[in-house]
């Protein structure tokens, strides 16, 4: 009897569970009924606008082919180019966010100082206003071309983020591991480089993937300084052909693919991360 | 020569710590001789975590002086690492690092610190983990281990610094009962080794077994220093006696 019982508590609940199914087919049922009616409602207003659709024309915005040989077009370009801003300004930005992370936690009375006026300075001016001030004052003084202007730009942005993310993370870290590695008489960076950071990265793994995901959106702000990214690309392609549904719909959909792929790649990971925990 | 050697381990004057206003210790004075057990005891709060935490400056003490194997101790002072690296300390919640297996927790100390090889630093480790009986599970993490098997993997993991001294704070009273005497046996072994020892504790026979003295803490002061035959029979204070009749009645 005892047995039995015991035997019965280990297996979780089999079989399909019919209720559920149903529920989230008509959840993507709806989702569909409205996406559909959105759609309907562009159409029939781009319908009534009289736009010539000239889709014909597009191809060769990716690539052209000339004497057997491959021409990326401006939007390949263009890509390629946001994916190289986007890809720095993350790295710099990561480390950015972690000098930053420690400079605040650390004892030292200047580095707090300095880490909070560049957090709040960072924080409270709009981003264009910011990217205005290194192409224009900065870049100049220090000599830095347009390209790394721009990436410096968005590194400092985003690093401002990352420095709250990886300050959290940090915090997260319990209190007693702290006192343990101090009193095994570690360095400060030993602390942090052996018993800290490892484990806070589960911590700060996730909102840093999506931080670096909207890194890639925010690359296109660097269009104002005319650095040929995907965003420039595109406005260059608009005002040479008018088509602009056919070029915004395509960027957007480039900046869409990259970044739902990258979401797809980060799931990934953090669930095989799971997995090996166990 | 014989002079440093009879100097006493740990030297505290005069000893303050404030949090805020709230007077954490008040006036420490005491010596602690090479070799020698004391274990500290008082009630919830008296301020015995606080004050073997000062020693290594885990909290900073506000005055006095307090001296480590001859040398001062200041707060915010540079080379603490050097000082910490003699001192090893046994918390109440073992603190181990559990993203790391048993021995890389015991190895990373010396490795970092001492500039041990790692090879000599595993032998080093793996004695240490014979010494308290947990040798088997040097390959594990310390959340597969039950509590009694963390906290003697912590005193290990301290021993492996090779400290001249050892705090405890309150080792085993995060334990469930039929652990306790595994952690206290090898705390014995480590005494009858010789080594110095500060032990914050209510286990009165330990305390019996191995103290040379007992201190009495209440409200950041302390209240009275005797053996432990005469603190545990005949205390010379009223809080002493509150203190243990309250306790005898758990
Ligand atoms: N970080 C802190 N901030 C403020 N008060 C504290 C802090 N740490 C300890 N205290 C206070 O100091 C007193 C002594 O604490 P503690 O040394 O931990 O006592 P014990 O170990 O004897 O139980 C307690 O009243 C406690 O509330
Ligand atoms: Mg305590």
């Amino acid at each position: 009897m005892e047995q039995a019982l015991s035997s019965a508590r280990k297996a979780p609940p089999k079989g399909f569970d019919t209720g559920r199914m149903l529920s989230v087919f008509w959840q993507i049922t709806k989702a569909g009924l409205v996406l559909a009616f959105l759609g309907w409602l562009i159409w029939r207003g781009i319908d009534a606008m009289d736009y010539r659709w000239q889709w014909f024309r597009v191809q060769p915005f990716f690539y052209r082919v000339i004497d057997g040989e491959i021409i990326w077009g401006p939007l390949v370009r263009g890509l390629i180019m946001t994916l190289q801003i986007a890809s720095i300004a993350g790295v710099l930005a990561v480390l950015i966010g972690f000098v930053t992370a420690l400079a605040r936690m650390s004892g030292s009375f200047a580095g707090r100082i300095i880490a909070t006026v560049y957090l709040e300075a960072i924080r409270n001016t709009p981003l264009l206003v910011q990217l205005f001030l290194v192409y224009f004052v900065l870049a100049p003084i220090i000599g830095l071309d347009r390209f790394w202007a721009g990436v410096l730009c968005l590194a400092l942005f985003e690093g401002s983020f990352a420095a709250e993310i990886i300050r959290g993370g940090l915090r997260g870290v319990d209190r007693g591991q702290y006192e343990a590695a101090d009193a095994v008489g570690m360095s400060t960076a030993d602390k942090y480089r052996y018993i800290i950071i490892p484990q806070s990265l589960p911590l700060i793994l996730p909102p840093l993937t999506g931080l670096l995901i909207s890194t890639i959106k925010h690359s296109a702000i660097v269009s104002v300084i005319a650095l040929a990214e995907l965003t420039t690309q595109g406005l260059n392609l608009v005002s040479n052909t008018f088509m602009a549904f056919e070029v915004w719909f395509i960027v957007a959909g480039m900046y869409l693919a990259l970044t739902v792929t990258l979401s797809f790649a980060v799931t990934l990971f953090e669930w095989y991360l799971n997995k090996s925990d166990r | 020569m014989t002079e440093t050697s009879e100097r006493p381990l740990v030297e505290i004057s005069g000893l303050c710590k404030w949090y805020g206003e709230f007077s954490a210790l008040y006036d420490i004075n005491m010596n602690v001789a090479r070799g020698e057990k004391v274990v500290i005891c008082g009630p919830s709060g008296s301020g015995k975590s606080t004050l073997i935490r000062c020693i290594n400056q885990l909290e900073e003490h506000q005055q006095g002086t307090l001296l480590v194997d001859g040398k001062e101790v200041r707060p915010g002072m540079k080379g603490i690492e050097q000082i910490r690296r003699d001192v090893g300390m046994v918390f109440q919640s073992f603190n181990l690092f559990p993203h790391m297996t048993v021995l890389d927790n015991l190895v990373l100390g010396p490795v970092r610190n001492l500039g041990m090889s790692r090879t000599k630093a595993r032998e080093l480790a793996m004695g240490y983990l014979e010494k308290v009986r947990i040798a088997e599970q040097a390959g594990k993490y310390p959340p597969q281990l039950s509590g009694g098997q963390q906290q003697r993997v912590a005193i290990a993991r301290a021993l492996c610094m090779q400290p001249k001294i050892m705090l405890f704070d309150e080792p085993t009273s995060a334990l469930d009962p039929e652990m306790i005497a595994g952690v206290l046996d090898v705390m014995e072994a480590l005494a009858r080794d010789g080594m110095t020892m500060i032990v914050v504790t209510h286990e009165m026979g330990f305390a019996r077994r191995v103290a040379d003295r007992v201190v009495f803490m209440d409200e950041g002061e302390i209240v009275e220093v005797a053996t432990p035959e005469e603190f545990f029979t005949a205390p010379k204070t009223d809080r002493a006696a509150q203190f243990l009749s309250q306790l005898l009645a758990h």
